[in-house]
C-alpha cells in the first residue's frame, strides 16, 4: 500500500513534489487516497476539501481528515501561507471562479500544485479538426454535460498566471504515464505546476 | 434483521453518589452530589473503549434500550446506539449520564436538598458546561476510565463533547461534535430568553419554589416547549409535514385548535410540561447561553483550542437554522487554525436541527464510518 505505484498516475506526479512532513491542503480530494498515502509515506498533515458527501464519507472511511465544502466559495477560513502545499487537482478547468482560486491557493499554500487535461493535446486538436467536441480519456465528458467549463493549453494557463504575479516553479507535461519532453502543448495530455508567490 | 436483533435490550439505570464537594464555575459548591447513568456494552480489558453520551437539553441518560419488555419508548438514542448501530455496542462501552441540575435523577432542582428535606428549588446552583464535563469526569474516575474513545454530543451534548477536549485534553480520544456551535449567537440567547421568561412569569412558578405549593407552572413550561420546537424543526420540514393542514377541513373562525401544526406543537408542549422540571429547563437553557470556551482566550477560539489532543468529527445539517452550518464551520475554522485532526460534513437534510436525532442515511454512513475508525483505533 506504501509503493508509489498503488496511486493512480497522475496522483504519483503529484506525490513526488509533495515533501516530508508538510502540511497540505488537498481540494477536490475526492475519496482520499492521495491524503491517505501522503499520511503513510510522507508523514503529511493537512485537510482534504470535497463537495460530495459520498466522497466525504469515503475519505473518513480511508482515515482522511476531510472538510466538507465548496470551493467556489473561495478559501477565506484559512490565513495566509497557513500550508506549505497546495493541491488542485484537475479541477481548475471545472471551477467558475478560475482566476479567484488561483489567487487564493497562492495565497493560503507556499506553494501550490496545479494539474488540469491539456487541450492542446494532439488528440483534442484532431477531433475538433474531423469536427467535433474532443472526447477522450482525460475529458470523459460530452459538450452538454461536462463539468469543464473553462479549457485551456500550457500556455494560457502560464499567461493566467503571469498575470496575477504567480511564479511558475516547475512544469510536468505527461501522457499516461509517459513524461513528454518535446513539443508538450501537442503530445501531452495532463499538465502539472508547482506555482508560487 | 428485527428491532430486537439491533437493541441494546433490557436496560437499568444506575447511580453513582459523591461526598467530596464540586466546585461550580458559578462560585458555589455541591456538597454531595448523585449521577445517573446507564451503560451499555463491554468495557474491555484495557479500559480503552469507552464511549461518553453527552445529552442535549431535554435529553438524559437513556440514550438506549428499553427498561421493560412492555416499555412504549425507548432511550432518546436508541437508533444510533445498539449493536450494529453506528455506535455499536459489541464494539464500544457506552455511558450515558443524567447531568447535573436535570430532573431525571442525577442533583437538580426537584431533587431533596441535604440540609432542609425539601427540593432545592430556587436554591439550586447554575451549572455550566465546563461543571458538568467536571461531574462526568469524576464519574470516569469510578468506572475505571481513564480515556474515552470518543465523548459524542448533538446541540448542547455537543458543547459538552467540546469543552471535554479543553478541560481533559489526555482523556478524549476523538470528540463528535454534531449540529452543535462554540458559543451561542444573541438570535439563540434570545429564543432562550423567552422560553425562560415563559416559565418564570407563569403565576405557578412561584420564585423556582413551586414545589412545596404543591403546583408546577405547566402553562409556562408548555410555552417554553412549543418555541423550542419550532426553531428545532425547518421551514420546509414544518411544511412539508403540516402545511396548512386544517384539523376539521374549513375554519372555524375561532381561537381553538385549527390548523395541524397548532395541535401538534399544543400536543408536544402538554407532553413535555408533564415531564420535565420547570428549573431544570431555566438551568439548561443558561449552561447554553454560558458556554463560550474562546472568552476566557480574547475571544480567539483557536487559542481555546491549542493544548486540544482529540480528533474531531464535526457535523451540521443545512436546515438546522437553530444550530446553523454557519456556527460548525466556526469551530471548523478554529480547529484547522490550531492545526487539530478534524473532518467536516454537512449533511443534506429537511429536519432542521432535530436531524441530529434522525437516520438521513449520509449522516448514518458518516457516523458509522468515523467510528469505526475510532473502534479500530482502540483495538474493539
Amino acid at each position: 500500500m506504501n509503493e508509489l505505484t498503488s496511486l493512480r498516475p497522475d496522483l504519483q506526479q503529484i506525490a513526488r513534489w509533495i515533501r516530508d512532513g508538510n502540511r497540505v491542503l488537498d481540494l477536490g480530494c475526492g475519496d482520499g487516497a492521495l491524503l491517505a498515502w501522503l499520511d503513510r509515506s510522507k508523514g503529511v498533515r493537512g485537510y482534504g476539501i470535497e463537495i460530495d458527501v459520498d466522497n466525504v464519507v469515503r475519505c473518513v472511511e480511508n482515515g482522511v481528515s476531510v472538510l466538507q465544502g465548496d470551493l467556489e466559495q473561495g478559501l477565506a477560513q484559512f490565513e495566509d501561507g497557513s500550508f506549505d502545499q497546495v493541491i488542485l487537482s484537475q479541477t481548475i478547468q471545472a471551477m467558475k471562479e478560475t482566476e479567484r482560486i488561483l489567487c487564493e491557493i497562492t495565497r493560503v499554500g507556499c506553494e501550490a500544485i496545479v494539474t488540469f487535461p491539456n487541450f492542446g493535446y494532439w488528440q483534442n486538436r484532431w477531433q475538433i479538426l474531423a469536427g467535433r467536441m474532443p472526447v477522450s480519456d482525460t475529458i470523459p465528458f460530452q459538450w452538454y454535460d461536462t463539468p469543464n467549463i473553462h479549457w485551456c493549453m500550457l500556455g494560457d494557463f502560464e499567461a493566467l498566471c503571469a498575470k496575477n504575479g504567480i511564479r511558475i516553479l516547475e512544469r510536468v507535461v505527461m501522457d499516461d504515464d509517459r513524461r513528454i519532453t518535446v513539443l508538450p502543448n501537442l503530445l501531452g495530455s495532463l499538465a502539472f505546476y508547482r506555482i508560487g508567490r | 434483521m428485527t428491532e430486537a436483533d439491533n437493541s441494546v435490550g433490557i436496560v437499568a439505570a444506575q447511580s453513582a453518589v459523591f461526598d467530596t464537594p464540586l466546585p461550580l464555575l458559578g462560585g458555589s459548591s455541591l456538597a454531595s452530589w448523585e449521577l445517573k447513568y446507564e451503560t451499555y456494552g463491554t468495557l474491555n480489558e484495557d479500559k480503552s473503549n469507552a464511549v461518553l453520551i453527552c445529552h442535549a437539553l431535554s435529553g438524559h441518560h437513556h440514550v438506549a434500550g428499553r427498561y421493560h419488555e412492555e416499555d412504549a419508548a425507548a432511550g432518546w438514542w436508541d437508533n444510533m446506539v445498539g449493536p450494529g448501530k453506528p455506535i455499536d455496542t459489541r464494539r464500544f462501552f457506552v455511558v450515558g449520564v443524567n447531568n447535573l441540575g436535570g430532573c431525571h435523577g442525577s442533583t437538580g432542582p426537584s431533587s431533596l436538598h441535604p440540609g432542609t428535606g425539601e427540593p432545592w428549588g430556587s436554591a439550586f446552583p447554575v451549572v455550566t458546561v465546563p461543571d458538568w464535563v467536571n461531574a462526568q469526569a469524576q464519574l470516569a474516575d469510578r468506572l475505571g476510565i481513564h480515556r474515552w474513545a470518543a465523548v459524542i454530543g448533538g446541540s448542547l451534548g455537543g458543547m459538552q463533547a467540546l469543552q471535554w477536549t479543553i478541560s481533559y485534553p489526555d482523556r478524549v480520544g476523538h470528540a463528535l461534535v454534531i449540529a452543535s456551535a462554540p458559543k451561542l449567537s444573541a438570535q439563540n440567547i434570545a429564543f432562550n430568553d423567552v422560553a425562560r421568561q415563559a416559565i418564570i412569569s407563569d403565576p405557578d412558578f412561584n420564585g423556582g419554589d413551586f414545589y412545596r405549593h404543591g403546583v408546577v407552572p405547566r402553562r409556562g413550561l408548555r410555552l417554553a416547549r412549543m418555541l423550542g420546537h419550532i426553531t428545532y424543526l425547518s421551514d420546509d420540514g414544518m411544511g412539508e409535514k403540516f402545511g396548512r393542514m386544517l384539523r376539521s377541513g374549513e375554519y372555524r373562525f375561532g381561537f381553538d385548535v385549527e390548523f395541524e401544526i397548532e395541535s401538534y406543537l399544543r400536543y408536544q408542549g402538554d407532553k413535555f410540561s408533564d415531564i420535565f422540571d420547570a428549573n431544570s429547563y431555566l438551568l439548561m437553557t443558561k449552561a447554553l447561553d454560558y458556554f463560550d470556551p474562546a472568552a476566557a482566550h480574547g475571544d480567539d477560539l483557536a487559542a481555546a483550542l491549542a493544548g486540544v489532543k482529540a480528533s474531531f468529527l464535526v457535523a451540521s445539517f443545512t436546515s438546522d437554522w437553530r444550530f446553523s452550518p454557519a456556527r460548525s464551520r466556526e469551530l471548523v475554522t478554529a480547529l484547522t487554525r490550531a492545526d487539530r485532526k478534524v473532518s467536516y460534513a454537512e449533511i443534506e437534510s429537511v429536519h432542521g436541527h432535530d436531524a441530529f436525532l434522525m437516520l438521513d442515511p449520509p449522516y448514518v454512513a458518516l457516523m458509522r464510518s468515523y467510528l469505526d475508525r475510532v473502534a479500530r483505533e482502540v483495538g474493539a
